[in-house]
C-alpha cells in the first residue's frame, strides 16, 4: 500500500503544492482547495477502516505521505488529520472529513459536564472544523472533540513558517463527542502523535535540502571550479547527510509501530535526532547556498523555516531527552543495554503514560 | 542510491531467540570481568574465551556449515556481535577474521584457500589481521608500495604494513599488495593471505599514547608464498576491498567502543539526574537507538548481498562521533577527573576511553576520507 500513497501523493504535489502555492498559502494563512482536493482524495481518511469508508492502512504505509508534506512544505494539518481519523476510529468514534487538527497542549477542566481552559500551539487551530483534545482524569483519560462553533476566543499565533499554530479559549463548552480513551493510549497520547509526525517531517525537509544544496554545489562554479568539488563544502554536505539518514531511519522507526499503538520510545528517539538535525541540517544548507539561500526569491527558506519551526512543537529535542535521560537513569546501567534491545524502558513508557 | 538505500529493518524474531543464551553466557563468563577490562572493547585479546565462543558455533556462524560455520543469518549473527561489545568481552582475536577474514576467503577464495582456513576460524583458533596502510599510504591506500612478484612458483612479497592491529598476535595477515601495473592506480593490486610465521616477517608493535600496543608495524623481507596465495583475482584487490570494507564500516562495534564508559557514567550519575544529566543521557540514548536501527538497516542490505559502502560509511562517521561524544560528556556532566593511578573505576575507564578516543575516527577510515566518500555518493543519485 505504502508504494501507491508514495506515487500518489508525490504525484499530486507536484501538480498542486508548488513554491507559489505554498507562499500563497502562507500569505492567505489557509488554502482551501488544496485541503479541498486532499479530502476529496480521501486522504485524511487513510488510517480509518475501510468500513467507515477509510483505507485502513498502517503508520508505516504512511511514513512516506509524512515525509512528503516534509519535503513538499505542504502547508496544511494532513498527518493531523490522518492522525485524528486513526484515533476516533480507535476510540469507537466515526471519522470527520473537513479540517480537523488535534490540540495536544491543553489545561481542560471539567465542570458539570462542561469544559473550560485553554488549547494552546494548535495547528491551523483557527481554521479547523474540528479539534481534538484530551481531558486527562485520575481513573481515565477522555478523548474530546469541539467544533469551532464552540471556541469563545482565537488568539492568532503563527510559527516562523506562516502556519497558523493558534491558542483556543474555551469557556463552558459541552464537546461535540466526548469518550473514554482506551487504555492502550497514555494521556499525552496527542503530543506523541505530533512528534512522530513532525519528526518525518523533518526527516522530509531535510533530505530536500540537502538534495537541493547538493544541486547547487554542482552548479555553482567558483574559483573556476564548482564549490562542490571544495573539500569544505563537500564534508559539509556530508555532516549532513549523515543526519537526513540518522533521521529518515529514527522517523521510519517511530512509524513502524503496531497499527493500533505508538512506539512511544521510538517516537521519543525520532523527535531528538530529527530536531537536532533539523538545525545542524538548515544551518548547512544555508552555508552552501551563501547569500541567494538568504533571499527570500530563493525557495530555501521554505525548508528552512519549518525545520526551525518544527524541531520545537511537540517537544524540543531537550524536552523529550530530559524525559528519556530521568528514565534511563532511574533503570540503573545493568538494565540500559537490555531496555535498548527490547526497545522499551518501563519506567518511561509509565510516566509518559501518567 | 545513498539516503534511498537506507530501509527500517528490525531483528527477526527467530534471531532475536539467540539473545537470552548469550547473555546468560557471558554473564557467567565474565561474572569478575572488571569494567576497566571491558572498556578495551573489541580490542581485547583473549585466545582462551574466543575458543570457547568457537565452540558454542559463535565464530564465523554466518559461514556455511561445510566450512565449520553454521548457517547463521546475519541477524543471529549481529545478535551475538552487539551482545559481546555491550558487554564489552574480549574478542579482538577472532574479530577481524570473523567480521571480514572469513567472509572475504569464502567470496573470493579457492576450495583450498576455504577448506584450510574457514573450518580453524570458526572454532575461534585462527586469527587474522588486516594489512592496508603503509607508512607513506594512509588514506590514500591506493598508493601502497608493498609487492608480491611471481617467481617460478613462488610469490615474492616486499614491502612494510604500519598501523596493524594484532599483527603480533594474529597467524595471517591478508594484506593488499602490488602484483601488476595499470593505467590507474587502483589496478593491479591483489589480496594475498601471509602466513606470519614464514620467515622474512618482521613484527614490531607500536605503542600508543595509553600505554598499550595493539597496532604494529610489520616488514616483509623477501617472504615467500606459495603462487596460490591470492585471494580472488590477481589485479582486482582494490574492488575486493572496497567491498570488504561495507562489512567494516558498518557494524555495531562503530558506535559501541565507549559502552562501558557509558555505563559506568549512567551508575555514577544515579537514579536521580539534575536536568543537564537527563537531556544528555536522554539524548545519547536517542542516538544510540538511531545508531543501531542504522546499522541494521546496513545489515539488511549485506545480507541481501548488496554492498552498501556508502550506507556503511555513514554508520561509521555518525557513530564515530557518538562514541567520541561520551568521554567529553563524562568529563562534562561530572566533577570526576580521570585518573591513570588510583581514583575510582570510573575515572579509571573515563580516563582509558578519553584517550582511545581519537582512534575512533581514524581506525577503519578516518572521518575526513568517509564524508569524502559519502559526499561523492551523494552526486551518485
Amino acid at each position: 500500500m505504502r508504494d501507491i500513497f508514495d506515487s500518489t501523493i508525490e504525484r499530486f504535489f507536484l501538480d498542486m503544492v508548488s513554491t507559489e502555492q505554498v507562499l500563497h498559502a502562507e500569505k492567505e494563512g489557509w488554502h482551501e482547495e488544496l485541503w479541498g482536493s486532499l479530502d476529496e482524495l480521501g486522504f485524511t481518511l487513510a488510517m480509518a477502516p475501510e468500513s467507515a469508508g477509510g483505507a485502513g492502512a498502517n503508520w508505516t504505509d504512511l511514513c512516506g505521505v509524512a515525509r512528503l508534506t516534509g519535503s513538499y512544505s505542504l502547508p496544511l494539518p494532513l498527518l493531523e488529520a490522518i492522525f485524528s481519523n486513526w484515533l476516533l476510529s480507535l476510540c469507537g468514534l466515526d471519522p470527520l472529513t473537513g479540517a480537523l487538527t488535534f490540540a495536544a497542549k491543553s489545561d481542560l477542566k471539567l465542570i458539570e459536564e462542561k469544559l473550560t481552559g485553554v488549547l494552546q500551539d494548535v495547528p491551523w487551530g483557527r481554521y479547523a472544523g474540528h479539534i481534538l483534545a484530551i481531558v486527562p482524569e485520575a481513573e481515565q483519560n477522555h478523548l474530546v472533540v469541539f467544533t469551532s462553533e464552540q471556541i469563545e476566543s482565537v488568539e492568532q499565533v503563527n510559527n516562523v513558517a506562516g502556519e497558523a499554530r493558534d491558542t483556543l479559549v474555551l469557556a463552558q463548552v459541552k464537546p461535540a463527542f466526548s469518550t473514554v480513551l482506551p487504555a492502550q493510549f497514555p494521556a499525552n497520547i496527542l503530543q506523541l502523535g505530533g512528534a512522530m509526525i513532525r519528526s518525518a517531517q523533518i526527516a522530509g525537509a531535510l533530505h530536500k535540502a540537502m538534495n537541493i544544496s547538493h544541486e547547487y554545489a554542482a552548479e555553482r562554479v567558483q574559483f573556476g571550479r564548482p564549490i562542490g568539488s571544495f573539500q569544505a563544502i563537500q564534508h559539509q554536505l556530508a555532516q549532513m547527510a549523515e543526519h537526513v539518514t540518522a533521521s529518515v531511519i529514527s522517523a521510519e522507526a517511530a512509524f513502524s509501530g503496531s497499527p493500533d499503538a505508538l512506539d512511544p520510545l521510538a517516537v521519543c528517539a525520532a523527535k531528538i535526532c530529527t530536531s537536532e538535525a533539523a538545525g545542524v541540517g538548515a544551518s548547512i544548507a544555508h552555508a552552501v547556498h551563501g547569500a541567494i539561500g538568504f533571499t527570500h526569491e530563493h525557495p530555501l527558506h521554505l525548508l528552512s523555516r519549518r525545520l526551525w519551526s518544527w524541531r520545537s512543537e511537540f517537544g524540543s529535542e531537550t524536552y523529550w531527552a530530559k524525559q528519556l535521560g530521568e528514565a534511563v537513569c532511574k533503570h540503573g546501567y545493568q538494565d540500559f543495554w537490555p531496555a535498548v534491545t527490547a526497545g522499551h524502558f518501563d519506567t518511561f513508557q509509565k510516566e509518559i503514560r501518567e | 542510491m545513498s539516503i534511498e538505500q537506507f530501509k527500517y529493518s528490525s531483528i527477526p524474531a527467530e534471531a532475536e531467540k539467540l539473545r537470552v543464551e548469550v547473555r546468560a553466557f557471558l554473564q557467567q563468563e565474565l561474572a569478575e570481568f572488571p569494567n576497566i577490562k571491558r572498556a578495551d572493547s573489541w580490542i581485547g585479546f583473549d585466545a582462551q574465551f574466543s575458543r570457547k565462543l568457537g565452540q558454542r558455533g559463535w565464530v564465523g556462524m554466518a559461514l556455511p556449515k561445510q566450512y565449520g560455520g553454521s548457517d547463521a543469518s546475519a541477524f543471529e549473527r549481529y545478535v551475538v556481535m552487539e551482545e559481546l561489545l555491550a558487554a564489552g568481552a574480549p574478542v579482538s582475536a577472532h574479530w577481524f577474521s570473523d567480521r571480514q577474514s572469513g567472509p572475504q576467503i569464502l567470496k573470493f577464495g579457492t576450495e583450498k584457500q576455504k577448506n584450510f582456513h574457514l573450518p580453524a576460524i570458526c572454532r575461534g583458533e585462527q586469527y587474522f589481521c588486516i594489512g592496508m596502510s603503509e607508512p607513506n599510504s594512509g588514506s590514500d591506500l591506493a598508493s601502497i608500495k608493498s609487492r608480491a612478484v611471481l617467481q617460478g612458483d613462488k610469490l615474492i612479497v616486499n614491502g612494510q604494513k604500519v598501523w596493524t592491529t594484532n599483527a603480533h598476535l594474529a597467524h595471517y595477515m591478508i594484506a593488499l599488495v602490488r602484483t601488476s601495473e595499470g593505467e590507474k592506480r587502483q589496478q593491479g593490486l591483489s589480496q594475498i593471505i601471509i602466513d606470519l610465521s614464514l620467515p622474512g616477517i618482521t613484527v614490531r608493535p607500536i605503542k600508543d599514547l595509553v600505554g598499550g600496543a595493539h597496532f604494529n608495524e610489520v616488514f616483509l623481507d623477501n617472504v615467500e608464498l606459495d603462487a596460490d596465495a591470492i585471494i580472488g583475482t590477481e589485479g582486482e584487490g582494490w574492488s575486493q576491498v572496497t567491498a570488504e570494507l561495507a562489512m567494516e564500516r558498518s557494524g555495531p562495534e562503530r558506535f559501541l567502543s565507549s559502552m562501558a564508559l557509558l555505563n559506568s557514567l549512567i551508575g555514577i550519575i544515579g537514579t536521580k539526574p539534575d536536568a543537564l544529566q537527563a537531556k544528555e543521557i536522554g539524548r545519547l540514548t536517542a542516538k544510540l537507538i538511531t545508531l543501531r536501527n542504522m546499522s541494521l538497516s546496513v545489515t539488511q542490505q549485506l545480507s541481501e548481498g548488496k554492498s552498501p559502502v556508502w550506507a556503511a560509511s555513514c554508520v561509521k562517521a555518525f557513530g564515530a562521533t557518538f562514541e567520541q561524544e561520551i568521554p567529553e560528556l563524562a568529563q562534562a556532566l561530572c566533577d570526576i577527573s580521570p585518573t591513570s593511578l588510583g581514583g575510582s573505576e570510573h575515572a579509571q575507564v573515563l580516563a582509558y576511553l578519553m584517550q582511545m578516543a581519537p582512534s575512533f575516527s581514524l581506525r577503519g577510515g578516518t572521518r575526513e576520507i568517509l564524508r569524502g566518500i559519502i559526499a561523492r555518493g551523494l552526486g551518485e543519485n
